[in-house]
């Protein structure tokens, strides 16, 4: 390719990408109106036995867990002082951040009346609930999330006095970010405690707060190397020196990170079958499908990031990095369709409906673009001038 | 509500004193023995004979769409219903009983004393009155449809086809008309008297009557006394409940105890995490500082050490130039000398 | 015995209403403590 049809190339918007978001987006936009004119009957294959689809299971439960890369991070770096890791912490919180705000965007289509979502906490406060417990730490997590990363913002729009009053607040917010995100995330597997006779028994476990959280550290370590591929791919000319440096030693931190997790979180699973001596499921068309999930997604992982740390193999780890990611989300989708109300006949089962997946993809879609606006624009993948004593 | 702390705390100390005092309608589990005189409904599976007078007083008294089919289209026993958004009460038909005809069951809320969906809603649309009827509130509903996630008798459907006020709807057990002293719709019009209502703990001792004088009749349990810590709407059969759809491993725990464990743990973290994880970060901080200080002490002695070795040096340097110089002196001197000798012995000769 | 709690989802509805201002409350006050025990280690 000639440097004349490369600059060409890049100055024109109609970019294979560009033109299939935009057809999402359209697509998008009509299902939204058909889905608050004629409501959730019209939109999507929920009934009275299967009240929550892949809204839920998809946007909801597998979008949180993939965004604990901003706790998991911010952690590592500033209270285990982890400080070679530093350059991750904004991709991850700017992840983070989106992810949660596109949980909140799609809980808005979900939800029978999303304008009513502000009730639980002004008018009537539901505290029983393991997800009125969710809902405040989301919201407050939400907080947390846009201020940390509010400096990237302020950065790029000149702040400096407001800009340095909240990097003050960092380690507060940080300490704050993991509790909250070790009660919310556990308590997105709380929530499904309450129906034990529906969920089968090779998922659901006294432990499903613990499998929650831990599994949400390893999708948080997973996330970002995925994301760090992908923004390597697509984003390399707004890194900087630190930046492209430390990318493959992030793999190999976070690589052994994930892989001790994962061997961690195998192993508490099997106590779970052993605690309800579960063992006979195993054998199951069920147990099957669990053990491909535990096998496949979690064990086989965990081996090849053992393997790409130890044998300095970055691209291994990145593999492995895809499986745990695409792991968690069989996982979340196991507990709130596959494996819930597992006994009912096929034909009372659910299966989402395109509509329900056009939304999904649409809203997916909209936080591609608000990420990449915001990583061209603004100090994500680089440090700005200004700033650069900082570390 | 408000408790004074003083009542609390007499409730506390009379939970351990007052068992033997203790009413006998007991929840399953614990200390709490729900509201004294909360209503019941009893149905009787040996009586019902499938007539949809029910069915059809509920769609009545609660002023319910009309149904696809009639009441009185009895080809809708060809398959299992279940309630839905505009039937709060269905009677399937089952056949493969082992009975010799066929079993027919009512299929409504079970009002259970400690209701999932109450537990379950974030904000708290769903309440026990103490007329013993799970009260719905649908003025304060979100809808997340969690409720419906809960109910392990999968009873509550939702208006999936409202875009904008979609409900959750279920049996009230005919409040409004328990308060004005009147029956629910579906009692009052049952003409075999299959359903009886009355106080819980009345109910429960007419089912065991039932049982005692009938024994080849009915299966010596009561549906609904204990299951998911008791049901206000209770039932006896005369076959196995599994084959009229009542699940039987629902076990005994009421519904809220499935997540207090859970929930529990909440303050724990809020309490512990911000210790532990302040705690580590000052040792990370510390660890930062003493190696940030070993760190400079090597290079103050580094610097040290290279000053010593030059300082050495120079000093090495300037004594041997020193000697050098000595020593250059005495072969000039010792030179001198023997050129002095020289030139005398010269002038000796 | 008190006439207002019969249920155990009363009693968690009451005992989780004040713990969680309880924990509220603790957040605050960690702050206030922190800062308090750390008062000379500030360069401020």
């Amino acid at each position: 390719m000639t440097d004349q049809e490369i600059t060409m190339e890049k100055k024109s918007i109609f970019t294979p990408f560009n033109i299939i978001s935009a057809i999402i987006i359209i697509v998008g936009l009509v299902l939204t109106y058909l889905r608050f004119t004629k409501g959730l009957g019209a939109v999507t294959n929920l009934d009275d036995t299967n009240p929550w689809g892949i809204w839920i299971g998809f946007d909801l439960l597998t979008g949180v867990a993939l965004a604990a890369g901003g706790y998991v991070t911010a952690a590592a770096v500033e209270i285990f002082g982890m400080k070679k890791y530093h350059s991750a912490v904004r991709p991850a919180i700017l992840t983070g951040f989106l992810g949660y705000s596109l949980v909140v965007f799609a809980l808005l289509y979900d939800v029978g009346r999303p304008w009513r979502l502000p009730y639980p906490f002004f008018i009537s406060q539901g505290v029983t609930s393991v997800m009125f417990e969710v809902g405040a730490c989301v919201a407050l997590y939400l907080t947390v999330l846009f201020l940390e990363f509010s400096p990237a913002a302020l950065e790029w729009l000149g702040l400096k006095k407001l800009r340095s009053l909240i990097v003050k607040l960092t380690i507060a917010l940080t300490i704050l970010g993991v509790v909250l995100s070790t009660l919310h995330q556990s308590s997105l597997g709380a929530m499904f405690l309450l129906a034990p006779s529906k969920l089968h028994p090779l998922w659901y476990s006294p432990y499903l707060p613990v499998f929650f959280f831990v599994s949400s550290i390893a999708a948080g370590l997973s996330m970002v190397l995925f994301e760090g591929t992908l923004a390597h791919r697509h984003f390399r000319h707004k890194m900087d020196e630190a930046h492209l440096a430390e990318h493959d030693n992030l793999a190999f931190g976070f690589g052994k990170a994930a892989a001790l997790v994962l061997a961690g979180y195998f192993a508490i699973k099997i106590f779970g079958i052993a605690l309800g001596n579960n063992w006979h499921y195993l054998s199951t068309p069920y147990g099957l499908w669990f053990m491909l999930e535990m096998l496949g997604f979690v064990l086989l992982p965990c081996f090849l990031f053992a393997i790409g740390t130890r044998d300095r193999n970055a691209r291994l780890i990145r593999v492995s990095a895809f499986i745990t990611v695409f792991g968690i989300f069989l996982n979340r989708i196991n507990i709130t369709l596959i494996a819930f109300n597992w006994q009912l006949p096929w034909d009372e089962r659910y299966f989402p409906s395109w509509m329900e997946i056009g939304i999904s993809v649409f809203v997916v879609t909209v936080g591609l673009l608000v990420y990449r606006f915001i990583v061209t624009k603004m100090p994500i993948l680089y440090e700005h001038p200004d700033y650069k004593q900082e570390h | 509500m408000t408790v004074s702390r003083r009542r609390f705390l007499e409730w506390v100390a009379a939970a351990g004193v007052g068992t033997a005092a203790a009413s006998s309608a007991k929840a399953a589990h614990g200390e709490f023995s729900g509201y004294p005189d909360s209503y019941g409904v009893l149905f009787d599976a040996t009586l019902c004979l499938g007539c949809r007078s029910c069915e059809k007083a509920c769609n009545e008294v609660n002023k319910l769409p009309a149904p696809g089919k009639p009441f009185t289209d009895l080809t809708v026993f060809d398959e299992k219903r279940r309630t839905d958004y505009r039937t709060f009460t269905v009677v399937n038909r089952y056949n493969d009983t082992g009975a010799d005809k066929p079993v027919y069951r009512k299929i409504q809320c079970n009002h259970c004393l400690e209701p999932a969906c109450a537990s379950a809603c974030f904000v708290g649309a769903f309440k026990k009155t103490p007329e013993g009827a799970v009260e719905y509130d649908a003025s304060v509903c979100v809808g997340c449809r969690y409720c419906i996630i809960a109910c392990p008798f999968n009873i509550p459907a939702y208006e999936y086809n409202e875009a904008l006020t979609p409900r959750v709807m279920k049996c009230t057990l005919c409040l409004p008309r328990l308060r004005e002293g009147k029956l629910p719709g579906c009692v009052e019009a049952c003409p075999v008297e299959a359903l009886t209502f009355g106080r819980r703990k009345d109910l429960i001792a007419i089912a065991h009557e039932k049982i005692r004088k009938y024994p080849g009749r009915y299966i010596d349990h009561i549906y609904g006394q204990h299951e998911m810590g008791g049901t206000s709407w209770m039932y006896l059969s005369g076959v196995p409940y599994t084959k009229i759809d009542l699940r039987t491993d629902l076990g005994t725990t009421p519904a809220p105890e499935f997540t207090s464990g859970a929930l529990a743990m909440v303050p724990m973290v809020i309490g512990l995490w911000p210790v532990l994880l302040g705690g580590i970060y000052k040792i990370t901080q510390r660890k930062e500082k003493i190696a940030d200080a070993e760190r400079r002490q090597e290079v103050a002695n580094a610097i040290a050490a290279t000053q010593g070795e030059a300082d050495a040096k120079a000093r090495a340097a300037a004594e041997k130039f020193q000697k050098e110089k000595e020593r250059a002196v005495d072969m000039a001197v010792k030179k001198a000398l023997a050129d002095a000798d020289k030139e005398k012995g010269k002038e000796g000769e | 015995m008190t006439d207002s709690i019969h249920t155990l989802q009363e009693f968690m509805f009451h005992t989780k209403g004040i713990l969680y201002i309880l924990a509220i409350g603790f957040l605050i006050g960690f702050t206030w403590f922190w800062r308090f025990l750390h008062k000379y280690d500030r360069e401020e």
